[in-house]
């Protein structure tokens, strides 16, 4: 059961993702990007990281995918129509090849051993003791980085008002 | 295993039926009366089977075939797949939603464990956060695949407003969870038993900030900038019709009784009387025996609980036809530079409280 749920997750994942990036209208291939997120977080629930799993869907498929659409909609970017040339297509096809052995030498060298997860793992009460212990200084680290973002967006937004 | 199974199936249809089945419709009857009463009119009347009308109440069958007989039609120009896909992303997320709120207790009938809610998740509010957002794109895309410039108005101006009362929401509900430790919904109906730490007690701007916030993410008046009758046609499902456009509707009534249910639970008690304790209860039912007190106490509950429930989705429906609709900016003004900084003293007073 968790096989068959992993293998449709998964390939969910990799067609949506296919999707994204071959689809040529945006408000579909934002659409796909979703698609990717839920099919992500219900991978998240098989690992047993409810946590993840929720905010997933609530910062990127609910917020942030809210966000493109409404610049999409909000710019009305149409498709763009348009062929590569042969060069290019030789090009893109090197480089999968280049990124997809390295991708298959790096997953070669990973050692992952089975790990047996503790009771009450990925729930709230247990991501949070770990945020506040042991990741306590990246944890606020990213949280002056996420600062530093909006004051950075307060001040060029701030700009063009003035001028 | 199998008794595990008939028990959840059993939940499900319940709340299926109550939802889709009862709520759903009553309410397109109830928002017909409660405008009328407001507006000083008799409302919807005419319906009848043999002349028989009782108060209207053959309406929703009335609504109900006439929407089924009528045309689905999609405008041209109109992207089909979208167009046809939104109203089914509105409605989802405001069905699967009640799956974690907790409409009674737990009990024990005839040695077997049963708590009445069908999915008792660790992150349950989180849940139910995860499919409120995402009920933002069947408005959106149904505005923008209408291929219609009133609608992609409409569908331009929910993102906007309902991402921005996302934000105060969450930040409101922070401090509901810093008083009761818990995000589990059943966790904060048990510790509620005690009537003096029913959350409006103990959070009452955060009753406030979450209530208001939950209607404008419901996008009812005074926050239904994206439908906006008399400035968008219908907003964002104007070129909608049939039952596509009933499913727009459902998914509003559902959200409704959602945002009743998860008031109830986080602020008034869950499934509790006030002073009356769940033992209290079975205890007075205890010359049914056992299983005969169980049971009652769980029918007791459970009325309870949709009593509850039946009173707020009165008071908004109350409030959506008292106030008038607020101007866009005002909308913005009031969850930027009002709600998010109230929610942000409460966190900060919640803090203090609980420290001290």
């Amino acid at each position: 059961m968790q096989l068959l749920m992993f293998y449709l997750l998964g390939f969910g994942a990799v067609i949506s993702a296919l999707l994204l990036v071959t689809n040529k209208r945006p408000v579909a291939a934002a659409m796909s990007l979703i698609t990717v997120m839920l099919c992500l977080a219900g991978l998240y629930v098989l690992l047993d990281a409810h946590l993840i799993a929720a905010l997933q869907i609530i910062v990127y498929a609910g917020a942030i995918m809210v966000l493109f659409l409404f610049v999409i909609m909000l710019l009305n970017i149409e498709e763009k129509s348009g062929r590569l040339s042969n060069r290019k297509i030789a090009l893109q096809f090197v480089g999968i090849l280049v990124v997809g052995a390295t991708l298959i030498a790096v997953a070669g060298l990973i050692k992952i051993s089975p790990a047996q997860v503790t009771d009450g793992f990925g729930t709230t009460e247990a991501v949070g003791k770990m945020l506040f212990t042991d990741f306590l200084l990246p944890f606020e680290i990213a949280s002056i980085l996420l600062l530093a973002a909006i004051v950075g967006a307060v001040i060029l937004a701030k700009r063009r008002i003035d001028d | 295993m199998i008794a595990d199974l008939t028990e959840t199936i059993v939940k499900i249809l319940f709340i299926f039926s109550i939802n889709v089945g009862f709520y759903a419709p009553i309410l397109g009857w109830v928002e017909r009366k409660q405008s009328a009463l407001m507006q000083d009119r008799v409302g919807a009347n005419r319906a009848n089977i043999f002349n028989f009308k009782i108060i209207g109440l053959f309406h929703p069958i009335a609504d109900a075939v006439k929407v089924l007989t009528k045309e689905d039609f999609i405008p041209e120009g109109a992207d089909k797949f979208f167009h046809t896909l939104a109203p089914f992303l509105s409605l989802t997320p405001a069905i699967v939603t009640f799956a974690v709120i907790p409409f009674g207790g737990a009990y024990e009938l005839w040695g077997h464990p049963v708590k009445l809610v069908i999915a008792d998740l660790n992150v349950g509010m989180l849940f139910i956060f995860a499919f409120a957002s995402l009920s933002t794109y069947g408005v959106v895309l149904g505005g923008w695949s209408s291929n219609n410039n009133w609608s992609l108005l409409g569908g331009l101006r929910a993102s906007a407003q309902m991402l921005s009362y996302e934000v105060a929401m969450g930040l409101t509900l922070i401090g509901v969870f810093m008083v009761y430790g818990s995000l589990r919904l059943t966790d904060i109906g048990m510790i509620q038993e005690n009537f003096f730490r029913w959350g409006i007690f103990m959070q009452p701007l955060g009753f406030v900030l979450f209530f208001t916030c939950a209607i404008a993410e419901n996008k009812r008046a005074p926050f239904d900038q994206p439908e906006a009758e008399s400035e968008l046609v219908a907003g964002y499902f104007t070129e909608y019709s049939s039952m596509k456009f009933v499913m727009f509707w459902m998914g509003e009534f559902l959200e409704i009784v959602t945002i009743s249910g998860i008031v109830t639970t986080l602020f008034f008690g869950a499934w509790h009387l006030p002073f009356v304790t769940d033992q209290m209860l079975v205890s007075f039912f205890a010359g049914a025996g056992p299983n005969g007190a169980a049971l009652l106490a769980m029918l007791v509950n459970v009325v309870v609980f949709f009593a509850k429930v039946s009173f707020f989705i009165w008071l908004m429906m109350t409030i959506r036809w008292t106030l008038p609709r607020f101007r866009y900016d005002q909308v913005m003004r009031l969850g930027w530079k009002m709600l998010l900084p109230l929610a942000l003293i409460n966190i900060f007073i919640t803090g203090i409280v609980l420290l001290v």
